[in-house]
C-alpha cells in the first residue's frame, strides 16, 4: 500500500476491484464503512456479486481477464471528458515526456519483439533526451510524441462498446463507473483503489495494476489522503518477507540479486546504480551502494572488508536473463534436477498452480524439510490420493514450528506498519519458534563446514551471532536490521559513536563500510529510543487524518503515505486543505504534517519564483515523475488487453495476439492447456471465503471454521446449472485439462452469464482453501488441481485467476 | 499495558445484567462483575498481532499463570488504532489455532519408501538434515557456470516459505540460504 489501512475513511471515491475485501480483509471495511458514512461512493467490480457488491453504491460485473479492457476504457473516457488534475500531471507525471521515435505499437505488438525469445527489446521505447541527457518535455503537451498523446492514441481504440463486447459489462455500468471515479480528478477530490489477487494472478498481472496507478496519476490521486494504490496483502508478513528479500531476484531492502554477468561489487553498483542527469532530480536509489555495502557488512560482519568487496563474491549469482521463480522451481524439480527442498511455513502441494504438477515433482527429490504448524499436504505428500508411497524414495523431515502468540517478534501488514508481538503461552509441547530452528541449523552447518567442503567460506563468514542465552533472540535480530555505526564517525556536528544504533534512518547509511544495516527500508525501527514497532501511542498527527505516527511504525521512516509532497501545489501548499498531509511551512523552512518524502523545499517559492533547491516528488524513479509512460516493463510501456492463457474466445477482439506475447509457458507432460475447447467451455476463476485462509492450513484443523465453512463448492449461475441439469446442493465434478476436484454446487444469482463478442459465455468460481488432509474425510481438494502454470512476465506469478474448466453432474 | 477502557466495558456490560435480574431481590452486580473479572485475573496479558491476512489486526493474548499455562482467551484489542477491538471470523478462532490437538508437537521423519511418520528427536532431525544439505550442496555446487561465470551456488536445493514468519525471521532465514548458495529462493508473496 502506497497509504495504509485507516486512510482509507478519507476517500471520497473506493474502487474495489479485484479483490473482496469485505470478506476477505473483512476489517478493512470498518474505514470503508467511515468512508462512506463520510459521504464516499464505493465502487464494486467482480464477475461474481460478493459482499463487497451487496455494500457498493456501484456494481459491474466482468469476466475475469478482463481488467486492462475495462481500466483503459476507463482512461478513454478521462481522456476524452478531459476529467484528468491538469497541473498535478504536469508536475507530477511523465505525461510531457517526448518519447523516441523507437517507440511503436502494431496488431498487439510493441516495437522489438523477437519472436523466438518470447520477449522485446525495450530500449526502443526510451524517451528522447536533450543534450544534457535529461529526457525532452513539451509542457503544451502539443508534441505528438509526447506521453499524453500516444497514451490518447493507444486507447481511441478502447471504446465502451469495444470494452463491453470483451468484458461482458453492460455498457451503461461502465460508464456509471468511469463517470464517478473520473470525478475524482479535481484537486480537492481523493479516489483509492483496493486490490489483491484478483488483478496479481493473471499473465497480465503487473499491468493490470499498472492502468490504474495511471489513472491515479492522471487524476492526481498519488500521494493524497484518501488516494494512492493499495494492494490488500493476503498474509499477515508477506509485506515483510518481501521487503526482507526471500524471494529469487531481490536482497533485502529491494536490492536486485547479483547475477553472473556482474563480477564485482564495482560492477553491481555500476549496473544497478541509476543515474540522473536532471539536478532537480533526487534519484534515491543513487543510494544504492550505501544499503549494499551496509547488507554485505550485516551478511559478513568483520569478515566483510574493503579489500573483499564486503564479501560480494560469497554471493551465489542468478545465471542472467534466467528466472529462478516459484514456477520455474516447480518445473525443474519436475524435471528431476533439484534433489533437496526446503518447504518453510507453506503448503505448495495445495497452494501453487498446478498442483498435481507440484505433486509429481515432490516424488523425484532425494529429501524434503516441511516446517509447520500443522501436518500437511505437503510434507504428506507421499501418502496423498493417487500415490504410492513404496514407491516415493523422499524422505521427509517434517519439523513442528510454534505459534505466532508462543513467540517474541515482529511482522509488517499491508500498510508497511511493523508491529511486534510477544509471548503469551510458550511453545506447545516440543515445538520451537522458526527462529530458533533456523539459526541452529545454520550452527550446524558452520559446525560441518569447519571441517571442509565445497565453497565453505560463505558459510564460515556469515555472521550469526542471535543467540542469547542458548535461543534466538529475535531483538538482537531487529537491531541487526536496523543497522548500526562500526565505527565512531562525524557527520556534520554530530558524531555517532561505534555500537550505537543508526537513527533516525537510512540518510546516515554509508558505502564504506562504517555501518551496517540488514535491510536499510527499516532503518529507525529499532533505535536506542527503543523498539519502534511496539509503540502504541493513540494521538493523530496534527493534520487529524488518521495517521497514529507514535502507533508502531511504518518503513520507511514512518512515512505514512508515500510520494506526499505530490498532495502539495508546486509551492507546497496542500490541493486540499481539509485534509492535508504534508505542508511547506515558509517561515520555519520545512514540512509539517506526515514525515515528508524528502526534506527539500518545494520547486517554487511562495511568490512563484523557482526554488532550484526544490526536488521532484516522485523521488523513487530515476527521472523523479510519476509514470504513465512505464518503459522499464517486459509487456509494454502501455498496458494493453489479451486474453489469458485459456480463454473461451479464438480471438482477441482488441489486438491481433491472442495472449500475451511475452508470458512464460511450460512444456511439460503436466502442463496441458486448452482453449476455445468444447471439453472446458466455461471460464473458471478462483477466491476465497472469511472462514479459511490461503491453502486452509491454519484453519481447515480448527472445528468452528471447518463448521462454518466445511467443503469445497462451485458457485454458477441458475441459467448454467438449468443447462447442466445440476441442482443447488448437488455433488458434482469441475474439471480441467490438469485435474479435477469434487465440488458442492451452489446455483446462485451471484454469476451471471456474460455477453462476449456477441456469444454467451459462462463463468464458475470455486474457493482454493481445501486439501485431502483436512477434514479427515480426504474428499475435499484443492482448487489448485485445475490451474495453469503459466505467469505473468514480469513476476511469474501464476496465472490463477482465468482459465478454463468443465462442469458434471457426478 | 492500560486497559482500562476494556475493564470499564466489562464492568458496565456487567452491571447492566446485573440489574435485569435485580427483581430477583438480592443484586447480582457484585457477584456478576466479580465472575466478568476471573477469566483474566490471573493470567498473564500480551499483545499480539493476528497472524491472518495483511490488515494487521491488534488482538489481547490471555495465558494462564497456574496449571497448564496456555490459552485462556483471545480477543480483539479495543487500544489498537486499525481495528479498535473488532476481528473477523478466523481473527475470532485465534485461540482454537494455538490450543489445538491436531498441531505438531514433535519431530517427524518419514524414510524412503516408509508407508508411515516415525516420531524422532529435534537434535537426529537437525542433525540429519545439516548433513543431507552439506551432501548435497557439496555434490552439486557451481563455482562457474557454463559461460565459465563465477556463480559460486547450488540449483540442486530450493526453498520456499515463508510470509507466515516474523521479519526477524525472514531475514535470518534469508541470510542463511543465501550463504548455503541457494538461488531457488521464493515464497507466498510470488503467488
Amino acid at each position: 500500500m502506497t497509504n495504509h489501512w485507516i486512510d482509507l475513511k478519507n476517500a471520497d471515491v473506493i474502487l474495489i476491484m479485484g479483490s473482496n475485501a469485505a470478506e476477505n480483509h473483512p476489517i478493512s471495511f470498518k474505514w470503508v464503512t467511515e468512508a462512506q458514512k463520510n459521504g464516499a461512493t464505493l465502487i464494486n467490480v467482480d464477475p461474481r456479486f460478493t459482499r463487497t457488491s451487496s455494500k457498493a453504491d456501484i456494481y459491474a460485473s466482468l469476466r475475469s481477464g478482463t481488467d486492462i479492457a475495462f481500466l483503459g476504457g476507463m482512461i478513454k473516457y478521462i481522456l476524452d471528458n478531459k476529467l484528468y488534475h491538469e497541473e498535478y500531471m504536469l508536475n507530477y507525471t511523465n505525461a510531457s515526456f517526448i518519447v523516441g521515435k523507437g517507440f511503436g505499437f502494431k496488431d498487439g505488438l510493441f516495437t522489438g519483439y523477437d519472436e523466438k525469445k518470447r520477449g522485446y527489446d525495450q530500449s526502443q521505447w526510451a524517451f528522447e533526451m536533450d543534450d544534457k541527457g535529461v529526457p525532452k518535455k513539451d509542457p503544451t503537451l502539443k508534441n505528438p510524441r509526447c506521453v499524453l498523446n500516444l497514451l490518447k492514441k493507444h486507447y481511441e481504440r478502447y471504446t465502451t462498446k469495444l470494452v463491453s463486447s470483451v468484458t461482458g459489462t453492460p455498457e451503461a455500468d461502465l460508464l456509471k463507473v468511469y463517470k464517478a471515479y473520473g470525478a475524482t480528478g479535481k484537486p480537492d477530490k481523493a479516489a483509492t483503489i483496493m486490490y489483491a489477487m484478483g488483478w496479481t494472478q493473471h499473465t497480465v498481472g503487473v499491468q493490470n495494476i499498472r492502468s490504474m496507478c495511471m489513472i491515479q496519476l492522471l487524476l492526481g490521486n498519488m500521494g493524497v489522503a484518501g488516494g494512492g494504490v493499495n494492494a490488500l496483502r493476503g498474509e499477515s508478513n508477506v509485506q515483510g518477507s518481501t521487503d526482507h528479500g526471500l524471494l529469487f531476484h531481490i536482497l533485502p531492502g529491494y536490492l536486485p540479486t547479483p547475477s553472473a554477468s556482474i563480477p564485482s561489487l564495482a560492477v553491481y553498483n555500476e549496473k544497478n546504480t541509476p543515474k540522473s542527469n536532471d539536478p532537480r532530480s533526487a534519484n534515491w536509489w543513487q543510494n544504492r551502494p550505501k544499503y549494499v555495502v551496509s547488507l554485505l557488512k550485516s551478511y559478513f560482519g568483520d569478515k566483510a572488508t574493503a579489500e573483499n568487496e564486503f564479501g560480494y563474491g560469497w554471493l551465489p549469482k542468478l545465471d542472467d536473463g534466467k528466472a529462478y521463480s516459484w514456477l520455474d522451481i516447480f518445473d525443474t524439480m519436475y524435471n528431476g534436477k533439484i534433489r533437496g527442498f526446503f518447504s518453510w511455513g507453506q503448503n505448495p502441494a495445495c497452494s501453487g498452480a498446478n498442483s498435481n504438477k507440484t505433486r509429481q515433482a515432490m516424488a523425484k527429490l532425494d529429501w524434503m524439510v516441511n516446517v509447520n504448524l500443522f501436518d500437511n499436504e505437503t510434507g504428506s505428500f507421499w501418502r496423498g490420493p493417487g500415490m504410492n508411497p513404496a514407491e516415493i524414495k523422499t524422505e521427509v523431515f517434517m519439523l513442528p514450528a510454534c505459534v505466532s502468540v508462543e513467540k517474541e517478534g515482529s511482522i509488517s501488514n499491508s500498510g508497511r506498519w511493523m508491529q511486534w508481538r510477544y509471548e503469551g503461552p510458550k511453545p506447545m509441547g516440543n515445538s520451537r519458534p522458526d527462529g530458533d530452528i533456523i539459526l541452529e541449523l545454520g550452527l550446524r552447518l558452520k559446525e560441518l563446514y569447519a571441517g571442509g567442503g565445497a565453497f565453505p567460506d560463505a558459510i564460515l563468514n556469515l555472521k550469526w551471532d542471535y543467540l542469547t542465552n542458548h535461543k534466538y533472540d529475535p531483538h538482537k535480530v531487529a537491531k541487526e536490521i536496523n543497522g548500526y555505526w562500526l565505527v565512531d564517525k562525524k557527520i556534520g556536528d554530530v558524531t555517532y559513536k561505534a555500537g550505537s544504533l543508526v537513527a533516525p534512518g537510512f540518510a546516515l547509511l554509508q558505502a564504506d563500510g562504517s555501518t551496517s544495516c540488514g535491510n536499510w527500508v527499516y532503518c529507525g525501527s529499532y533505535t536506542d529510543k527503543g523498539n519502534m514497532s511496539a509503540r502504541r501511542g493513540q494521538e493523530d498527527a496534527p493534520n487529524n487524518i488518521g495517521l497514529y505516527p507514535t502507533f508502531a511504525w511504518a518503513w520507511p521512516v514512518n512515512r505514512r503515505i508515500i510520494y506526499n509532497r505530490a498532495s502539495c501545489d508546486p509551492k507546497g501548499q496542500p490541493y486540499n486543505p481539509n485534509r492535508w498531509v504534508v505542508k511547506w511551512d515558509a517561515e520555519g523552512k520545512k514540512w509539517v504534517g506526515d514525515v515528508p518524502d524528502g526534506p527539500w523545499p518545494p520547486p517554487q517559492n511562495p511568490d512563484g519564483s523557482p526554488n532550484e533547491a526544490g526536488r521532484y516528488a516522485f523521488i523513487m524513479t530515476k527521472e523523479g515523475f510519476g509514470q504513465i509512460y512505464g518503459p522499464g516493463l517486459k509487456d509494454g510501456p502501455f498496458p494493453e488487453h489479451y486474453e489469458p492463457l485459456e480463454c473461451p474466445i479464438e480471438k482477441n477482439l482488441v489486438n491481433g495476439q491472442r495472449m500475451s506475447p511475452v508470458a512464460p509457458v511450460y512444456g511439460t507432460d503436466a502442463d496441458a492447456h486448452m482453449t476455445c475447447d468444447p471439453r472446458f467451455p466455461y471460464v473458471g476463476t478462483t477466491y476465497r471465503v472469511s472462514e479459511h485462509w490461503q491453502s486452509g492450513l491454519m484453519t481447515r484443523p480448527q472445528p468452528w471454521l471447518l463448521e462454518l465453512q466445511p467443503q469445497m463448492f462451485v458457485e454458477m449461475s441458475e441459467e448454467l446449472a438449468a443447462m447442466r441439469g445440476i441442482k443447488n446442493g448437488e455433488r458434482v465434478l469441475v474439471a480441467s485439462a490438469r485435474g479435477e476436484v469434487k465440488c458442492t454446487a451452489i446455483v446462485t444469482k451471484r454469476f451471471k452469464p456474460f455477453k462476449i463478442g456477441g456469444a454467451v459465455i459462462h463463468e464458475v468460481g470455486i474457493p482454493w482453501h481445501f486439501g485431502w488432509r483436512w477434514p479427515e474425510s480426504g474428499e475435499e481438494e484443492s482448487a489448485n488441481l485445475l490451474t495453469p502454470s503459466t505467469g505473468d512476465p514480469n513476476t511469474r506469478i501464476p496465472e490463477s485467476k482465468a482459465f478454463m474448466v468443465n462442469v458434471t453432474k457426478l | 499495558m492500560d486497559v482500562s477502557r476494556r475493564k470499564f466495558i466489562q464492568i458496565s456490560g456487567a452491571a447492566a445484567a446485573g440489574v435485569a435480574v435485580s427483581h430477583l431481590g438480592f443484586d447480582l452486580r457484585p457477584v456478576k462483575a466479580h465472575a466478568q473479572m476471573l477469566k483474566t485475573q490471573y493470567a498473564k496479558e500480551t499483545t499480539t498481532i493476528c497472524c491472518y491476512c495483511g490488515v494487521g489486526c491488534g488482538a489481547i493474548v490471555h495465558t494462564s499463570r497456574r496449571g497448564d499455562g496456555r490459552v485462556i482467551n483471545i480477543e480483539g484489542d479495543p487500544e489498537h488504532v486499525i481495528n479498535r477491538g473488532a476481528l473477523c471470523s478466523k481473527g475470532s478462532a485465534l485461540k482454537q489455532l494455538t490450543e489445538n490437538t491436531n498441531r505438531l508437537t514433535e519431530p517427524m521423519y518419514r524414510a524412503p519408501g516408509a508407508k508411515e511418520w516415525k516420531q524422532v528427536s529435534w537434535d537426529w532431525a537437525l542433525d540429519q538434515i545439516a548433513r543431507r544439505v552439506k551432501e548435497t550442496r557439496d555434490a552439486n555446487f557451481e563455482l562457474k557456470n557454463e559461460k565459465g561465470q563465477t556463480v559460486n551456488r547450488t540449483t540442486a536445493i530450493a526453498s520456499v516459505g515463508s510470509a507466515a514468519m516474523d521479519n526477524e525471521e525472514c531475514w535470518l532465514y534469508q541470510a542463511l540460504l543465501r550463504a548455503m548458495g541457494l538461488v531457488y529462493v521464493e515464497h507466498q508473496a510470488r503467488i
